[in-house]
């Protein structure tokens, strides 16, 4: 593939711009309790239900850290390729908001837990590395309601001190379509490591995107604004193309792009200036003196480093190898966890005798399509893995046909039911016998005689005139190799 | 009974146990005193009427094993204390009452004591004469119109004016051993992370450490033996072999090497505190110990270095008090306004002060030039006493370079106000322990006090120095209970 073709370019009359992009995501760390108290951090439980003194911030009130969420920081940190750092400092950042109990929160400046990384995506036209500059823990904030009463605001201190990663991205990226496999890709590590859900609706996965514009070669980096909390990818590459596009018009009228922090108003479709440099807050980073610098040991690391599951990209690898994938089906099959486990288990059940390549195909035909239509994750698939790997078995072994494999496949999913009993029951098990076939297809020919002396003049088309006769005449489940067989063997 | 609020901890425990004493007997005659001292201003909130009801509970099914049976006690109003008012001194916090119990208050009432109620400070423990208190200022027991020295000058005084036999203060910068100074009692404070900073309002969290006061070295022993625990609760607090202080007081410290350092002989010193150092150094030469001249070089930055660390510390850890969650709220036109209206109406000056030296001394352009060399002043100051330490087993210099000065004296210079804590304060960057022993009287009459600094987590070592310079010392307070009618 060409290269050139798949850049992501701004064109304005004779110039071209190319687009630098980098991301701070948030991830919220999966852990029952929060970073620095016992509280739950359940989703969606009544407002204000899930604090404890220390989250509400009350005098003399002391933060410990919570471990588990330690652990999960570094797991994730290993995912990334990345610098696990012995020591870390938990840094207090300094400003008011009424959601903020503290009056700071608790984040880690000059010292992260984890240094660089860097991860790989699949793009159509190749591998692309993308570096990670840091990543570190924090406490998140509470929530303001604004909405609930015309004079107050109300204040949700459920998610206050909940543990979030922030993953600082190198601005290496270059297009919308490679932040949304950056975003994916990043998910998909997490989720395989247990360390975040992923779940932008829930709010578990934000990111604040920096972008800035040059003129296509230059090595120079452009002023960036960047574009606060937001949660979805297709919002993350709405914002980029409407900012990247407001940037280069201000270039293109000789204007000078302010750095700034700008909003993306969903409804609009346009980002917005929340504030400039000069009102940048002073957050007056120090390291917080009610914890102690985080030390971990080598042996902690080494520990944490056995509990890695296999990751996407190993197991991508070992499809590829062991099971003799294009790399394509591979990274469909593994770029979501539930998606390779399941593959992995129908792959187990198949037996000795297994098409691995036709179970590819129907997991990402098939059942693709109605877990699509049903709106359902492949967690929650209608056919469990054992029940699929029968059906493939049973087309593998000729006993039915793909075609009949599908009508099925469509009982099955109701109640998740044996396709082989589904075979019996409806009668549907492929004609496979050569002496019936060649019964059925004598009296085909015999009755389309004409048609049979055409063929043998040379109207090859005809063949497929036969073919469905005596599928028909089989109400389908007759084994279309045969058939094949016997009537290039009759005609 | 009248002569029970003259009895010492060790005396009272021992009646009590001996039950010769109830626990209702004491609580009662310290009610009684407390309610006639009225005019020292010592108490913001008292609990007698609970104390007395707890008491007779107490005496009805008296557990005698405890270390502090049915001993009433009043503590700094800056421990949080379950449904009994904390106001850390402050207006912002006048109606705050907590939920919860401050680890070290829990430890002395799991021990039997019983709480008499909430002893005046100054506001959130920055001050050095208790007049930065929004309920007042207190009176020194020693004298009218003298301060008690602070910020736990309602605990001091209440000790020296007997109206409590025990108290626990605090110290961030010397706020139990200036004001044990000058009042004539002992203070101390121990080792950074030796007692749970567990609900207590916090001012500056690396340096505030809470500590007995008492009027003896073996009631203060007591007390530290009952409050300092390993707690998990305060990430500083430090999991170290505790003794039993007041088992294994000994005056026997023979042999010990006292480092006297130069660098505590600063100008302008008046002779008196320069005389009183030099009778210290005998009483422990009486005592079989040896005195040996130490350096500790940059102690001149100690008090520049802890009023940067400090206030930047208490600027952020003050934030919380915003008018949203509890505590004093201003109407306001939207969230900014009732912010600086709260946060104006509710801190005093002194405060409002240290949070705009804090904000600055950590604001960007500023950080590396003031906190950052601050930090790295801080560890020199650390490193002279880790050299000393290779020489002597403790260090012993005045506790402060004056006696009690009259309230309003110092009230519009606050500079000369931070110099009382000059040589308190280098042991708490250093986060050592140190005690303050009243061991003698300037020529007014009034106590001073002689501090004797310890290795880290070496308690029992200056609490036994301090028990045996106590006996040579013989120092008897001037009370003469001038504020009782």
């Amino acid at each position: 593939m060409n290269k050139k073709n798949t850049e992501y370019l701004i064109n304005r009359k004779d110039n071209q711009y190319e687009v630098v992009i980098g991301l701070e995501v948030h991830a919220q760390v999966l852990s029952e309790s929060k970073l620095f108290s016992s509280s739950s951090t359940k989703f969606g439980a009544e407002p204000n239900t899930q604090v404890s003194l220390v989250d509400a911030a009350f005098p003399g009130m002391l933060p410990v850290i919570n471990e588990f969420c330690i652990k999960q920081a570094i797991k994730t940190g290993i995912g990334l390729n990345a610098k696990i750092n012995k020591r870390s400092v938990f840094d207090r950042k300094n400003y008011f908001y009424a959601d903020l109990p503290q009056g700071y929160q608790i984040s880690q400046f000059k010292d992260p837990i984890v240094g660089e990384g860097k991860v790989i995506l699949d793009m159509p036209n190749g591998q692309k590395e993308v570096g990670i500059e840091r990543l570190h823990l924090e406490q998140d904030a509470g929530k303001s309601i604004h909405d609930l009463d015309p004079q107050n605001t109300f204040v949700d201190l459920n998610r206050s001190g909940v543990a979030l990663m922030e993953i600082v991205s190198k601005p290496d990226l270059r297009s919308p379509d490679e932040v949304n496999a950056y975003i994916k890709k990043l998910r998909s590590i997490m989720r395989y490591l247990g360390t975040c859900d992923g779940n932008m609706q829930e709010g578990s996965l934000r990111a604040d995107v920096n972008v800035s514009v040059r003129p296509k070669g230059s090595k120079e980096f452009g002023t960036r604004c960047e574009i606060k909390n937001v949660n979805s990818i297709k919002f993350m590459q709405m914002a980029i193309e409407y900012e990247a596009n407001r940037q280069v018009d201000l270039i293109e009228e000789g204007k000078t792009i302010d750095q700034e922090t700008r909003l993306f108003d969903t409804k609009k479709n346009e980002t917005r200036s929340m504030r400039s440099k000069e009102d940048a807050h002073d957050y007056r980073y120090f390291p917080d003196p009610d914890l102690l610098p985080l030390e971990v040991s080598e042996k902690f690391i080494e520990e944490l480093k056995n509990d890695i599951p296999e990751l996407p990209d190993d197991k991508k690898k070992r499809f590829i190898e062991e099971f003799k994938l294009s790399p394509y089906e591979a990274n469909i099959l593994v770029s979501d966890i539930d998606t390779s486990k399941y593959f992995e288990e129908v792959v187990a059940k198949m037996g000795k005798n297994k098409d691995i390549k036709l179970a590819v195909n129907w997991i990402t035909g098939e059942l693709f399509a109605v877990l699509n239509s049903k709106g359902l994750e492949i967690s929650q698939s209608p056919v469990s893995a054992k029940n699929f790997a029968i059906l493939i078995n049973l087309i593998k072994n000729g006993t039915i046909s793909g075609k009949i494999a599908k009508t099925v496949f469509e009982l099955m999913i109701d109640g998740d039911k044996d396709p082989q009993k589904i075979v019996e029951e409806k009668g549907l098990k492929q004609q496979s016998d050569p002496k019936a076939l060649e019964v059925l297809i004598d009296k085909i020919i015999s009755e389309n005689r004409e048609k049979a002396i055409e063929y043998k003049q040379g109207k090859e088309k005809l063949f497929g005139f036969f073919v469905g006769q005596a599928m028909k005449a089989s109400g389908g489940k007759a084994n279309p190799q045969l058939i094949n067989e016997i009537l290039k063997k009759k005609l | 009974m009248s002569d029970i609020t003259k009895q010492s901890l060790t005396e009272l425990v021992e009646n009590i146990k001996k039950k010769k004493l109830s626990s209702t007997d004491v609580t009662k005659a310290f009610i009684q005193r407390s309610e006639k001292s009225s005019e020292l201003n010592t108490y913001i909130t008292d609990d007698f009427t609970s104390a007395l009801d707890k008491a007779k509970k107490f005496d009805q099914k008296p557990n005698l094993d405890l270390k502090l049976p049915g001993i009433p006690m009043a503590v700094k109003d800056l421990f949080c204390t379950k449904n009994v008012k904390t106001t850390a001194g402050s207006k912002i916090l006048n109606n705050f009452v907590p939920t919860y119990e401050s680890t070290v208050t829990e430890n002395i009432w799991n021990e039997g004591a019983i709480l008499l109620g909430k002893l005046n400070c100054d506001e959130f423990a920055m001050g050095s004469s208790n007049e930065t208190s929004h309920f007042g200022n207190v009176q020194n027991p020693i004298d009218k119109n003298l301060v008690p020295g602070g910020s736990s000058g309602g605990s001091a005084s209440a000790v020296a004016g007997q109206l409590s036999p025990i108290t626990i203060g605090t110290d961030t910068g010397g706020s139990i051993r200036q004001p044990a100074s000058f009042t004539g009692i002992v203070g101390l404070k121990p080792t950074y992370g030796s007692c749970s900073r567990y609900g207590i309002v916090a001012f500056a969290s690396s340096l505030d450490q809470a500590g007995p006061m008492a009027q003896n070295v073996k009631d203060c022993a007591l007390l530290q033996e009952v409050i300092s625990t390993y707690d998990s609760k305060d990430s500083t607090s430090i999991n170290f072999k505790r003794n039993h202080y007041s088992k294994e007081l000994t005056k026997n410290i023979k042999g010990k090497k006292i480092g006297i350092p130069k660098e505590y002989r600063v100008d302008g010193m008046p002779k008196e505190i320069e005389d009183l150092w030099q009778k210290g150094i005998q009483y422990v030469k009486d005592c079989g110990a040896e005195t040996i001249d130490i350096s500790l070089p940059h102690t001149s930055y100690a008090l520049p270095t802890y009023y940067i660390v400090a206030p930047a510390e208490a600027s952020s850890n003050l934030a919380r008090y915003d008018g949203v969650k509890y505590g004093y709220r201003a109407k306001g036109e939207n969230l900014i306004d009732m912010y600086e209206k709260t946060r104006s109406e509710g801190f005093g000056a002194e405060v409002q002060r240290r949070i705009m030296i804090g904000t600055y001394v950590l604001s960007s352009g500023y950080y590396d030039a003031y906190y950052l060399k601050a930090q790295k002043v801080r560890k020199l100051i650390k490193n002279d006493f880790d050299e000393a330490y290779k020489k002597v087993d403790a260090i012993l210099t005045p506790s402060t370079p004056s006696s009690a000065f009259k309230i309003g004296e110092k009230t519009n210079d606050p500079v000369s106000m931070y110099l009382n804590d000059i040589f308190t304060v280098p042991v708490n960057l250093a986060g050592l322990p140190g005690i303050s022993i009243p061991a003698g009287h300037d020529t007014k009459g009034y106590p001073l006090g002689l501090q004797i600094i310890g290795k880290a987590f070496d308690e029992q070592n200056i609490l036994n120095i301090a028990f045996a310079m106590e006996e040579k010392i013989n120092f008897k307070n001037k009370i003469t209970d001038w504020w009782i009618k």
